[in-house]
């Protein structure tokens, strides 16, 4: 089956020959159209329109994000904050980078909607810490929204302001997390709050009830309001509504970012036919689909089971290449759609060492706050790093499972997921490689080959 | 006493056990009610909640209700209402008790969850129990004991961090021990005021440090080593000093001013090693001052008094009862009273009943100096409120004694009985104290010692027993910790036999006195030494309601103000 073509929404202007990121360019193409359309309309409408969307979070988690405005504590009289999660940290994922900087007031006319619908004053974009350019663009494209009336005071004209503000972080991945990132925009070190009580959406930013949303998912809201929620839904597949961008990178011939319709794309299209298959006389032997906490996924391995189409419930018989890129299917056999940060290894890649690398980014994120991530990560980064640098043991692959398996669901936050899922995986998936690599660590390093970790 | 209000109470079922508990409490509280220990690190009952250390971690479950119905959903296999268990441990500092919450503290799900966190603290720490000075009284000994696996999988460097930082003048510490639980820090944060700890770096490298150019000095300092769950916060005074285990614990309290602090003192063969904080919810929480742990290193000063003297010579106990006879007879009428408010409620009792034999006016001395609003009150006595319970004063004592003084320029007093208290301090110039004989009663040598013509050394408060009235009179009991020095006996025989020079009989042994305070103090009923409680007992107030008592607020304490008089027409 022949791959669908690319439907470009968010993307649609991104790399676009003469598009420019200024408001001049944007506003020539359309743009603040629905942002004036939208302050016409009463807010709780527009909220209506995102609900009936079924939009989830691009984030990671795929949460709902009409259910999560639905949660916002907004009986307390304080005021809503309304914070654009722009800290993209997950290795593997470099889409929001793109829109910050070829798009930038796309995300603000989104930003500014998703305000009015839920009568935000104060908004802030959460951006990384090492993406100082990506700041300075929106810093200026604020500056030019605001000049022209569509951020700040009295917005369109009508008696409703609402100021953004770029904030950077100072480089950590854990401030990607809601809760984490609140504090660090506090000012304080980024230790994720445990939940409950401290839920964002009642006692987030200062206390404040408050919505963290990701960069693409803001996006989104601009073009539901401009579609409408119902016509958004026919756009993907049930419950996976929208459109998705996956991030391929790794050991393919065309590695890029590549928005499809959710769901209605397979791992095997993606890479074979968008992406042009391996390089030249190698094979694909693993993938990791959303991100690099997501479980991996081995190539020639089958998933069955039974799964909903419409009402009825059908047989359902993969190999990796024929699972559908949306969030449920995913999910289904055992991983996730994640951030879609795809990263594909062929059959050059030790997994033993591809997971030392992982690991070694993971102990280094470690807010430290808890004890299971903290300590277990690092001590995970330890046992590998010690494998790929020649001290292997056969016991190795058996400890570090056993390490894993004490780390998820036992941390404050979402973090002991994302460093243990990695190993869980990686053994479960290539358990003899990992038990073998003492023997094969023995074959020299290649000459030039630089220090691993 | 008005009886507080009923809290709501919730009840909630604990390894099978239903307990009702008030509402708000958390699960690891709730667990102690029925005997069940929760193994925790960061949580403390008088600091916010982090949920940091993991250690206790349990599972939870709701009964199971019909979501349309919202009836309930009963298990055919017992009977009872099925159980809803929550899939992943849940942490028990932060879940508060809600109706028919449902805990298991044994399951295997926490068996492992605990296994599992006890690796992981301890695969960095440095297991050097045999050379730490927590050991014996170390949660991550006594929690790895309990509830470890008892061998180690760890076969890689451990981290490497500093080992004797010095925080501040009194706090030294070690950070490879630290399990970065953030009770230290949460402490100097919401109970100091003085937000000087964080931590530096990140992950398993992170460190707890001061802050730039800022230093752990405030006066509650050595409460971050009492809260230390480990051996990273030590006390640079007693670290190395001696094993805890041999220290015998003796329930005291703080004396240097009007809080009242309980306090535990540790001694071994009648020395004292340090001085610690007891727990008391209504008075000092867990805390006490730095300040209040250094009180008992005056005992073996050399300015200690541990001799008799009458005119400057050595002599014997009954010697200088004489000789002090010899004074009330002959200058009979011409005699004041310095009493103290730092004696305890029985010797001042003691001490009115002199001032009453030897019809010699009464006064105290008090000393005052900045409150912190914390534990330490404006009023530096610990026991101004005793006097006044026990009649030996009326008024609230000045930090001077004009009107003694002037009663000695014209002649009129010859003799001062001062029990404890230094003349000199209190006003009166050399030439003053040349003109009267002093009877002196004290622990240490001043002014007044040196020209009194008769020295009873007395015992200092971890020397003797006795009670204290503190700020919100709330009786309280301290014990003896140790030994007195040879030569130095205890007030209450020294006044009890002061007053049998001055004619009157009194007995000196506490059993014997709480009965006559009982009878002749109102308001001191049933009390006795021996069944007062730990934690105290409150006295009525009313009678002194309209005394304007200097302090400011304190943790456990509002001042209040001093009624205003009505003009009657």
């Amino acid at each position: 089956m022949a791959a669908p073509t690319q439907r470009r929404i968010i993307f649609q202007h991104i790399d676009e020959p003469g598009y420019s990121n200024d408001l001049a360019c944007y506003v020539r193409h359309g743009g603040y159209d629905v942002l004036k359309k939208a302050v016409t309309r009463p807010p709780a409408e527009l909220i209506d329109e995102v609900k009936k969307s079924g939009l989830r979070g691009r984030g990671g988690a795929g949460f709902p994000c009409g259910v999560k405005w639905g949660l916002v504590d907004r009986k307390s009289g304080k005021p809503i904050y309304l914070i654009v999660n722009a800290d993209e940290s997950e290795p593997g994922t470099f889409k929001d980078r793109y829109i910050m900087h070829q798009d930038p007031h796309q995300l603000i006319e989104g930003t500014m909607i998703s305000c009015f619908a839920n009568n935000v004053k104060q908004a802030y974009i959460y951006i990384r810490g090492e993406m100082p350019h990506g700041a300075r663009i929106l810093e200026k494209a604020i500056a030019e929204a605001r000049a022209a009336g569509f951020v700040g005071k009295n917005i369109l004209g009508t008696t409703y302001s609402c100021d953004i503000f770029v904030h950077r972080g100072a480089g950590a991945y854990i401030c990607g997390e809601e809760t984490g990132l609140i504090e660090s925009l506090e000012g304080k070190r980024a230790n994720p709050r445990i939940k409950p009580p401290y839920f964002p959406a009642v006692l987030g930013l200062y206390q404040c009830p408050t919505i963290v949303n990701n960069v693409e998912t803001l996006c989104h809201v601009k073009h539901i309001v401009e579609f409408g929620g119902d016509a958004f839904t026919k756009i993907g597949t049930p419950n996976n509504t929208g459109t998705r961008i996956f991030c391929v990178s790794g050991h393919v011939q065309r590695p890029g970012y590549y928005e499809f319709e959710a769901g209605k794309i397979t791992m095997g299209q993606l890479l074979h036919e968008v992406c042009g298959g391996p390089l030249p006389g190698r094979t694909f032997k693993a993938v990791i689909p959303g991100g690099s906490s997501a479980k991996i996924l081995r190539f020639g391995e089958r998933f069955k089971g039974k799964r909903k189409v419409g009402a009825e419930m059908v047989d359902y018989d993969w190999g990796v290449e024929d699972v559908p890129m949306d969030f449920d299917s995913l999910g289904m056999i055992g991983t996730m759609g994640g951030s879609g940060g795809v990263i594909v290894m062929d059959d050059t890649v030790n997994m033993v060492e591809a997971l030392a690398n992982i690991n070694a980014f993971y102990s280094h994120e470690s807010c430290g706050q808890c004890t299971p991530c903290r300590e277990g990560s690092l001590w995970m980064k330890k046992i590998t790093t010690r494998m790929v640098h020649g001290q292997a043991r056969s016991e190795d692959a058996a400890l570090l499972k056993s390490v894993a398996d004490q780390i998820p669901g036992r941390t404050i936050c979402a973090f002991g997921e994302a460093c243990s899922w990695p190993t869980q995986s990686f053994i479960a998936k290539f358990g003899d490689e990992f038990k073998h690599y003492p023997e094969t660590k023995k074959t020299a390093k290649p000459a030039g080959a630089p220090e691993l970790v | 006493m008005i009886a507080p209000p009923k809290p709501d109470l919730v009840t909630v079922n604990i390894d099978g056990r239903e307990i009702a508990v008030p509402k708000g409490t958390n699960v690891i509280e709730a667990a102690r009610l029925v005997n069940v220990d929760v193994p925790h690190y960061c949580y403390h009952p008088k600091l916010t909640i982090v949920g940091n250390c993991r250690m206790c971690l349990i599972e939870m479950g709701m009964p199971a209700v019909d979501p349309a119905t919202k009836a309930p959903i009963m298990d055919p296999a017992t009977g009872k209402q099925k159980i809803n268990w929550i899939p992943r441990p849940q942490i028990g500092c932060g879940t508060n008790v809600s109706p028919g919450l449902h805990v298991k503290t044994t399951s295997p799900m926490v068996k492992d969850a605990r296994e599992g966190v006890m690796e992981f603290l301890l695969i960095n720490h440095p297991l050097d129990c045999p050379i730490c000075d927590q050991a014996g009284e170390c949660k991550l000994q006594e929690q790895s004991t309990g509830y470890g696996r008892g061998y180690s999988r760890f076969v890689e460097q451990k981290n490497v961090k500093p080992k004797r930082t010095q925080l501040g003048p009194r706090v030294t510490l070690d950070d490879e021990r630290c399990i970065l639980c953030s009770r230290c820090i949460r402490f100097s944060k919401e109970i100091a005021k003085d937000d000087v700890l964080g931590f530096i770096d990140r992950g398993s490298y992170s460190t707890l440090t001061c802050f730039p150019g800022k230093q752990l000095t405030n006066n509650y300092s050595l409460n971050t080593v009492d809260i230390c769950p480990v051996g990273a916060l030590t006390s640079t005074d007693f670290r190395f000093k001696m094993r805890v285990w041999f220290l015998k614990q003796t329930n005291s309290l703080d004396t240097e001013s009007s809080v009242g602090a309980n306090t535990v003192v540790w001694s071994r063969e009648g020395q004292i090693y340090r001085i610690t904080p007891r727990r008391n919810d209504e008075v000092n929480d867990t805390w006490m001052a730095d300040s209040g742990r250094e009180l008992f290193k005056t005992l073996r000063a050399a300015d200690r008094l541990t001799a008799v003297k009458v005119n400057g010579a050595d002599s014997g106990l009954d010697l200088a009862a004489n000789a002090a006879a010899d004074l009330f007879k002959a200058y009979a009428g011409a005699i004041a009273v310095v009493g103290s408010a730092r004696s305890t409620v029985e010797e001042q009792f003691l001490t009115k009943k002199l001032a009453v034999a030897l019809n010699a006016p009464t006064q105290l001395v008090s000393r005052v100096g900045p409150g912190d609003t914390l534990l330490i009150s404006a009023d530096r006595n610990p026991n101004v409120r005793g006097a006044l319970v026990t009649g030996l004063i009326a008024a609230l004592p000045a930090q001077t004694l004009p009107a003694l003084a002037a009663s000695v320029d014209a002649g009129k007093t010859r003799v001062i009985v001062s029990v404890g208290e230094d003349l000199a301090a209190a006003g009166l110039t050399a030439a003053q104290l040349a003109k009267v004989a002093v009877v002196y009663l004290g622990t240490h040598a001043n002014a007044t010692s040196a020209v009194a013509k008769v020295v009873l050394p007395t015992l200092a408060v971890f020397e003797k027993n006795g009670t204290l009235v503190n700020q919100q009179f709330r009786l309280q009991k301290f014990a003896k910790a140790v030994p007195a020095p040879a030569g130095a006996t205890d007030d209450l025989i020294v006044l009890a036999k002061l007053a049998a020079a001055a004619g009157a009989s009194v007995p000196s042994d506490l059993g014997s006195l709480w009965k006559l305070l009982a009878a002749e103090v109102p308001g001191l009923g049933p009390i006795t030494y021996a069944n007062l409680p730990e934690t105290g007992l409150l006295l009525d107030a009313t009678p002194f309601a309209a005394l304007p008592f200097v302090e400011g607020e304190t943790l456990h304490y509002k001042p209040v103000a001093p009624a205003v008089a009505v003009a009657t027409a």
